[in-house]
C-alpha cells in the first residue's frame, strides 16, 4: 500500500473526478506515516524553534550525500546494453568502490542508476515491492519494462511535486515480446526513450560517440565494445569515475550483470606525465 | 413474508451454514433480464436482452465499455450495476495513469469480486444485487468471466445470466466446444441465438436486444441497433413460425417483484441450492 | 560538507517550438522533436503533440482536436496525461468525444488549476469546431486563453510569430464586429509556410530542430507529416 502513497502526489494528479476508490480512503493516514519516517530520516532542518515548525517541517533543502556517476546504455540487436562504474563519491572523495548501480527488475526490466545512492536504494526497495505485488497476482500477467518505466516516472515527478526529490537519473531497459525498450527519468521527472542514453556527464561525452558509431544490429560484442569506449572516455575526463566497471545485459531470456572489470589505460601521454608543461607560472 | 429468522442481516448464519440475505442478492440476478456472453480465442462478445418496464418508458442500459479492452453485461438491479461499473472504469483509468498499459482482466475481476464479498460480511452494508458477465481482452487473450454477488467470480467459455438464461446455457452447452475457434461473426450469431432461446417465442429484433465485441484489434464497443437488426435478418435468426411456443409464459408475479429488479418476469421460483450460482 | 549544488529547482525547460494554423475547412498543427536541457539535446524524436486520449494499441485517438506543448517536459506529461484521463471520462459519460472548444476550457481550467504551482507548459490547441471549421487556442502557462487563427508557442516562437503575422495578415482585432479569424490559406499552402517557419526558426533557435511533426486535420480525418530539419 505504501506504493500508492508514492504515487498520488498532488491531488490533480489522481484525483480525475473518480471518487470513492479505495486509494482516496486509505490516502490520508498512510501520507502522514510517511512523512514522519521521511522528516526523521532526512538531513534537512527539523522544527527548530514552534513558530519556524511548520515552515521547517515542509523544508527539505536537498542535496546528495553519496553519489554515483554516469551510466551508459544502448539498445542492440537481442536487446539492452548498460554499463556504469562502481565509485561512490563522497562529494570530491572517493568513498565507496564497489556499490552495484545497476540492478535488474523483475523478469524483463534492467534499471541503472546515477546521483543518491541511498535514494536509488530506496527505490530498489519499492520495486521490489511492486514486483513482489505483481508476481503475487500469479495469473501469467507481469510489468514489462514500459510500466516500470512509467511507474518510475510517476514516483520521480510526485517526489519532485512534493519538493522532496529522489536525488536520481534513472535509466530503464528491457526486452518483453520481442519489444525493446531502453528510458530515462531523472530527479524533477523528466523522461524519454531513445535508442541509446546516458545519464550525467555521459551525457555531455558519451552520446556524441554514441551518435557516431551507434546502430540498430549491434552484436552483443560490438555493443560491448562501444560501451568500452565511451567508459573509458568518462574514465580519462570524469573526475569521479572509477576504474571499476560493470556491464550488464538484458535479452528476452532474462537479466545478466557481469563480473566488474577494469579497462586498459595509457596515461604515459607527455600531457598526462608532466600536464603544467608550457604553463609558464604553474607548479 | 418472512422465510426464516436467519436472513434479517447479511452477517446472519444459518445453522445450515446458509447466508440467506447473500442468496436472495443472488435471486435478484435471476430475475434481471438475460445477459450472455461467449468467446473465442480473440474475441468476446456479450448480448442482452433489453425489456422496457412498461410500454411508455424506454428500457435501461445493461451493457456497459469499461474501457478499450474491457466491457460488461449486467443482470439484477441496474443500479447497482452502473455503481460497479464507474467504479472498474475509474480502476482502469488509475493503472493506466500508472503504467500507460491496460489493467489485465482478471485483475480487475478480483478487485470487483473482493469489492462485493466486502459486503457480505459487514452488518451495515447489503449485497450487490446484480451479476456481471466481465469481457476483456490482455495479454493472456480473451476472457468471459461472472461475478456474482456473492463475491465469486467465475471464468467461462460461454455463460447466460439473467431470467429465463436457463435456456440460452443449453443452447451454448451444445455448442461451446467449436467456440475457440470460432470467427467473430460466428460468435455474435450464436450470441444472438442464444438471446432468442431466452425470449420464449417472442420474436427477436436489434429493438429488443442489445449486442457488443471486443477482440483483437477491435476496442469494446456496442454495435448499433442498425447492424444487429442486418445480423438478425443476415443469419435468418427470425424465428418462424413452426412450433408454437412450448409453454405460455406463466404471468408475471405481480407483487413479489424485488422493487428496483430490473424489468422482467420471474420464472421459477424453485428453490436454490446453498451458494449455488 | 559544503553545499556544491545551486539551490535544487522543480523546473526545468526542454524547449522546443509549438505551431497552429486554422483554416475554413481544415487545422494544421506542428512541432519539432528536439528535447533539451540547457545546452544539451536528451533525445532527438519527442513528440510534442497530444492526442488527448489514452492509446495503448493505437485503436482509438481524438480526431477532432490535437494539443501541441512545449516548457517543462514532465508537467507537459502530466498535463497530457490528466487531459487523457479526463476525455476518456467525458467518452464514457456522453458517449461521444469533446469538442474543441470544450477542450480548450478544460485544458484552461486544469492550467489554472495549478495556479500556484504552475504546469511549466506552453501549449496550442488545435482542432476543428462543432461547424467543422478550424480553431486554435493559444494559452500561457496559467491558463489564460483566447481563441484565434493561428499561433505559435515555445522558444521559437519569438521567431515564428512575427513571421505569421506578416504572412497571414490577420484582420485586426480592434474591428467591429469581429472578422473571422481563420486564414485564408489552403490547407498545403498552411502546411508550406509552417514547412518554413520551422526550418527559418532552426536556423536561429539552438532549442528548435531534429525533425518535424506536422498533424493535420479536416473532414476527412486526420493526417501526419514529418520533415527533417537541421540536427545542428
Amino acid at each position: 500500500m505504501r506504493l500508492l502513497t508514492e504515487l498520488l502526489g498532488t491531488p490533480t494528479e489522481a484525483d480525475l473526478g473518480v471518487k470513492g476508490t479505495t486509494y482516496q480512503s486509505q490516502l490520508p493516514e498512510l501520507r502522514l506515516k510517511e512523512k514522519k519516517s521521511r522528516s526523521s530520516l532526512l538531513l534537512s532542518i527539523q522544527e527548530t524553534s514552534s513558530i519556524m515548525g511548520s515552515v521547517a517541517e515542509s523544508q527539505r533543502t536537498l542535496y546528495p550525500y553519496v553519489t554515483g556517476s554516469s551510466v551508459v546504455a544502448i539498445k542492440y540487436k537481442d536487446g539492452i546494453l548498460m554499463a556504469a562504474d562502481m565509485g561512490g563519491s563522497y562529494g570530491s572523495t572517493l568513498r565507496y568502490k564497489s556499490i552495484e548501480r545497476l540492478k535488474p527488475i523483475g523478469k524483463h526490466s534492467l534499471l541503472g542508476a546515477s546521483g543518491e545512492i541511498s535514494d536509488f536504494q530506496e527505490i530498489l526497495r519499492y520495486l521490489d515491492e511492486l514486483i513482489l505485488y505483481d508476481n503475487m497476482w500469479d495469473d501469467g500477467n507481469s510489468l514489462g519494462p514500459k510500466e516500470v518505466h512509467n511507474y518510475l516516472t510517476r514516483v520521480m515527478y510526485n517526489r519532485r511535486n512534493k519538493f522532496n526529490p529522489l536525488w536520481n537519473s534513472l535509466v530503464l531497459g528491457g526486452v518483453k515480446n520481442g519489444q525493446k525498450y531502453l528510458g530515462m527519468v531523472n530527479m524533477i521527472g523528466i523522461n524519454f526513450e531513445d535508442n541509446h542514453v546516458a545519464t550525467g556527464l555521459g551525457n555531455h561525452l558519451a552520446r556524441p560517440i554514441l551518435r557516431d558509431e551507434w546502430n540498430e544490429n549491434l552484436t552483443f560484442e560490438e555493443g560491448v565494445k562501444l560501451l568500452e569506449k565511451c567508459m573509458r572516455v568518462l574514465l580519462y575526463r570524469d573526475r569521479s569515475a572509477v576504474n571499476k566497471i560493470q556491464i550488464s545485459k538484458i535479452t528476452e531470456e532474462g537479466a545478466t550483470v557481469y563480473p566488474p572489470f577494469s579497462l586498459k589505460t595509457y596515461w604515459e601521454f607527455s600531457a598526462f606525465r608532466n600536464p603544467a608543461a608550457g604553463a609558464a607560472g604553474s607548479w | 413474508m418472512f422465510r426464516n429468522q436467519y436472513d434479517t442481516d447479511v452477517t446472519t448464519w444459518s445453522p445450515a451454514g446458509r447466508l440467506f440475505q447473500v442468496e436472495y442478492a443472488m435471486e435478484a440476478v435471476k430475475q434481471g433480464s438475460a445477459a450472455i456472453g461467449l468467446r473465442s480465442k480473440t474475441h468476446v462478445v456479450l448480448a442482452c436482452v433489453n425489456k422496457a418496464n412498461s410500454d411508455l418508458s424506454s428500457h435501461q442500459k445493461k451493457i456497459f465499455k469499461v474501457d478499450d479492452h474491457i466491457g460488461v453485461a449486467i443482470a439484477g438491479l441496474t443500479a447497482d450495476g452502473r455503481v460497479l461499473s464507474r467504479y472498474m472504469r475509474s480502476e482502469c483509468i488509475n493503472y493506466s495513469y500508472t503504467y500507460e498499459s491496460p489493467l489485465p482482466v482478471g485483475r480487475l475481476v478480483v478487485q470487483l469480486a473482493d469489492k462485493a464479498q466486502v459486503c457480505t460480511q459487514r452488518s451495515w452494508k447489503r449485497p450487490y444485487g446484480v451479476g456481471l458477465l466481465v469481457a476483456g481482452l490482455d495479454e493472456s487473450g480473451a476472457h468471459l468471466y461472472y461475478n456474482c454477488p456473492s463475491g465469486n467470480y467465475f471464468e467461462y467459455q460461454a455463460f447466460a445470466i439473467g431470467s429465463r438464461s436457463q435456456a440460452a446455457k443449453t443452447y451454448l452447452e451444445r455448442r461451446f466446444e467449436n467456440f475457440m475457434g470460432s470467427s467473430r461473426e460466428d460468435l455474435i450469431k450464436d450470441a444472438l441465438i442464444a438471446t432468442r432461446e431466452t425470449l420464449q417465442g417472442e420474436k427477436l429484433t436489434s429493438s429488443i436486444c442489445t449486442i457488443a465485441v471486443v477482440g483483437v484489434g477491435e476496442a469494446f464497443h456496442i454495435l448499433d441497433q442498425e447492424t444487429v437488426q442486418q445480423l438478425i435478418d443476415a443469419f435468418e435468426i427470425v424465428r418462424e413460425e413452426e412450433s408454437p411456443p412450448a409453454q405460455p409464459q406463466p404471468t408475471a408475479e405481480p407483487a413479489a417483484q424485488a422493487s428496483g429488479a430490473d424489468q422482467a418476469a420471474t420464472t421459477e421460483q424453485g428453490d436454490v441450492a446453498p451458494m449455488d450460482i | 560538507m559544503t553545499k556544491q549544488h545551486a539551490n535544487w529547482s522543480p523546473y526545468d525547460n526542454n524547449g522546443g517550438s509549438c505551431v497552429a494554423i486554422a483554416g475554413a475547412d481544415y487545422c494544421v498543427i506542428a512541432a519539432d522533436t528536439r528535447m533539451s536541457t540547457g545546452y544539451n539535446i536528451l533525445t532527438r524524436e519527442y513528440s510534442k503533440i497530444s492526442k488527448l486520449s489514452i492509446v495503448h494499441s493505437a485503436l482509438q485517438m481524438h480526431d477532432k482536436c490535437v494539443m501541441a506543448s512545449s516548457g517543462f517536459q514532465a508537467d507537459v506529461k502530466a498535463l497530457q496525461k490528466n487531459l487523457s484521463a479526463r476525455h476518456l471520462i467525458y467518452q464514457h459519460q456522453h458517449n461521444k468525444q469533446m469538442s474543441c472548444p470544450a477542450m480548450a476550457q478544460l485544458l484552461s481550467n486544469t492550467l489554472y488549476y495549478k495556479r500556484f504551482f504552475p504546469y511549466y507548459s506552453f501549449n496550442v490547441l488545435g482542432g476543428l469546431d462543432n461547424e467543422g471549421k478550424g480553431c486554435v487556442f493559444t494559452y500561457d502557462a496559467v491558463g489564460s486563453y483566447e481563441r484565434v487563427g493561428y499561433s505559435s508557442q515555445g522558444s521559437g516562437s519569438t521567431l515564428i510569430m512575427p513571421f505569421l503575422d506578416n504572412q497571414l495578415k490577420s484582420p485586426s482585432p480592434l474591428l467591429l464586429p469581429a472578422q473571422d479569424a481563420v486564414t485564408p490559406l489552403s490547407e498545403s499552402e498552411a502546411v508550406d509556410l509552417v514547412k518554413t517557419v520551422f526550418a527559418s526558426a532552426t536556423e536561429r533557435d539552438i532549442y528548435t530542430g531534429d525533425k518535424l511533426e506536422i498533424v493535420i486535420l479536416n473532414a476527412s480525418g486526420i493526417r501526419r507529416e514529418y520533415l527533417e530539419l537541421r540536427k545542428d
